[in-house]
């Protein structure tokens, strides 16, 4: 198996006026190619923190993080980055939200232009390419921050709490839509969430972090019996509360 | 809407529609109704010698006094006079304003530092100013333009710079992920997030202008409206007085149309 991502030995530190806080501590972790890793933890434990690090907008205090083989020494083009909001700019139309990328690593050309139109027909979008934000519904829109990560074409995709914002059910039914296009497109994932059954119902493993500083405290493989696997029929799998009650007892979470 | 739509129309949504353009007609009326209300009782009460002309003028005496202006010729001039000090001191306050609040965004540590300059640059008068420009700069309209301008400028640096820190951090987050520089998280991110604010913020100097360049008038000038102002209390012609604020509320108000127009054309497709 190919590893796309590995951390070796990952520690963060914050300054502040108020002291310092390590967030992360020695995390050692490997994604393997085409592998959908969920990371869960108490709130606050820095798994966005994470999420951050692997794509390069901060650097590490200590150890290290190799995505294909490369240090990250900074924003990679390897690495997509999905936020909780789909952030879509409403001064532009759908097809310049997506074209976005590109534009700013100067590859903007008729190829990618291709590229986006063909990813915005095959996910629905086509006839939309014109229209502003405000005229998408909450679960288009979700679909189109998508769409405008998958043009720069990376390697992994990083999506931070990228539902959280959703109402439940659109969240249900966008968490089906973007794992059907991250498994078509064969693309690998680390989603950050702190919904339990979102991350087992997605994920091929389930990571807990502990509390603060935070650090892998268990890993769940999650294996689930069912035909054709999607976060809607995971949900339906025997094993699905085991594993849910499993990870529940690892967050430790008291009130 | 398009005729398709219309015959489509329910007869509540008919009535519905119907309701919301009567009460606009009415809002219109209403407001017609009351500046005639007002012109008229004045008239009124002047020609019954209620109030003395001498000390409130009159409609008729304004109009008359306006048409004595054109006809000698001197009316547009004044006009023309003014608003072009207006609009000079109004663009270069905005475009001046906005260049220092973009230096200010890119270097923290400006911004940091000339924090309390600004705040007392604020607070204090700009009018109070006025006499040390005419000193530097010598009576005539360039100093009535940089009152103006000095009036505007520090609201619209304060107005822009927030809109610009105001900007969503995480639309920010989202183009470094791109790797995008400083330079494209500006022109990419945080200067059209901030268009509306930007836009706002004219609409505020456009007002603050008109009051650089009246007040710099009174000062100083030889010509335009705050100079007939001004003039006409000294010699005590009310007539001319009123008529000179009658033209420049007029002119106030449709400057300020322009602005809202452009807004309109600016902030279009915005919804959310």
């Amino acid at each position: 198996m190919d590893i796309v991502v590995e951390i070796n030995n990952l520690g963060m530190k914050y300054h502040s006026m108020n002291g310092e806080i390590t967030a992360l501590e020695n995390i050692n972790l490997i994604v393997e190619k085409g592998e959908f890793l969920s990371i869960v933890g108490p709130s606050g434990c820095g798994k966005s923190t994470l999420l951050s690090l692997i794509a390069g907008l901060v650097l590490p205090s200590f150890g290290s993080i190799l995505v294909d083989g490369k240090e990250v020494t900074g924003p990679s083009h390897k690495v997509g980055y999905m936020l909780q909001k789909d952030h879509l700019f409403e001064w532009r139309t759908i097809m310049q939200n997506v074209l976005l990328g590109p534009e700013i690593r100067g590859t903007l050309n008729e190829e990618t232009k291709e590229y986006a139109l063909k990813l915005l027909d095959t996910y629905g979008l086509y006839d939309f390419k014109d229209k502003y934000p405000s005229q998408l519904s909450g679960g288009m829109r979700q679909r189109v921050a998508l769409i405008r990560t998958l043009v720069t074409k990376p390697e992994i995709l990083l999506l931070d709490e990228a539902f959280s914002a959703l109402d439940y059910q659109t969240r249900l039914i966008v968490s089906e839509d973007i794992y059907k296009i991250i498994k078509r497109e064969n693309k690998t994932a680390i989603l950050v969430t702190h919904d339990i059954a979102e991350s087992i119902s997605m994920a091929d493993r389930v990571i807990v972090l502990s509390k603060r500083p935070a650090t892998v405290k268990k890993i769940f493989e999650i294996k689930l019996t069912c035909e054709n696997r999607t976060p809607m029929t995971s949900r339906d799998a025997p094993e699905f509360r085991q594993y849910f009650n499993g990870i529940w007892k690892e967050l430790d979470i008291h009130v | 809407m398009s005729e398709n739509n219309k015959l489509n129309m329910s007869l509540e949504h008919r009535e519905y529609l119907r309701k919301v353009k009567q009460r606009k007609i009415c809002v219109l009326v209403a407001q017609i109704v009351i500046i005639v209300a007002i012109f008229a009782l004045w008239e009124i009460a002047a020609r019954a010698k209620i109030i003395d002309p001498f000390i409130t003028s009159q409609p008729s005496r304004i109009v008359d006094t306006i048409a004595k202006l054109y006809r000698e010729g001197s009316l547009l001039r004044h006009i023309a006079i003014t608003c072009l000090e207006t609009v000079l001191g109004f663009l270069l306050g905005t475009m001046l304003g906005t260049f220092i609040a973009i230096i200010l965004w890119w270097s923290e540590f400006l911004q940091k530092v000339l924090e309390p300059y600004l705040i007392v640059l604020n607070s204090l008068p700009k009018i109070a100013l006025g006499p040390i420009f005419i000193v530097w700069i010598g009576a005539g309209p360039i100093a009535i333009v940089v009152i103006a301008m000095t009036i505007s400028i520090v609201v619209t640096i304060l107005e822009v710079l927030n809109g610009f820190l105001g900007v969503d951090n995480d639309k920010i987050k989202l183009v470094k992920t791109f790797g995008a520089s400083k330079i494209q998280v500006f022109t990419k991110v945080v200067l059209p997030a901030s268009l509306p604010v930007i836009v706002n913020a004219l609409k505020v100097s456009v007002g603050l202008s008109w009051v650089g360049v009246i007040v710099g008038e009174f000062l100083v000038s030889k010509e335009g409206i705050g100079y007939l102002i001004v003039y006409g209390g000294q010699v005590f012609q009310l007539d001319l007085v009123m008529a000179s604020v009658l033209i420049l509320s007029l002119a106030a108000f449709l400057m300020y149309r322009v602005v809202a127009w452009i807004e309109k054309i600016v902030i279009v497709n915005r919804n959310s």
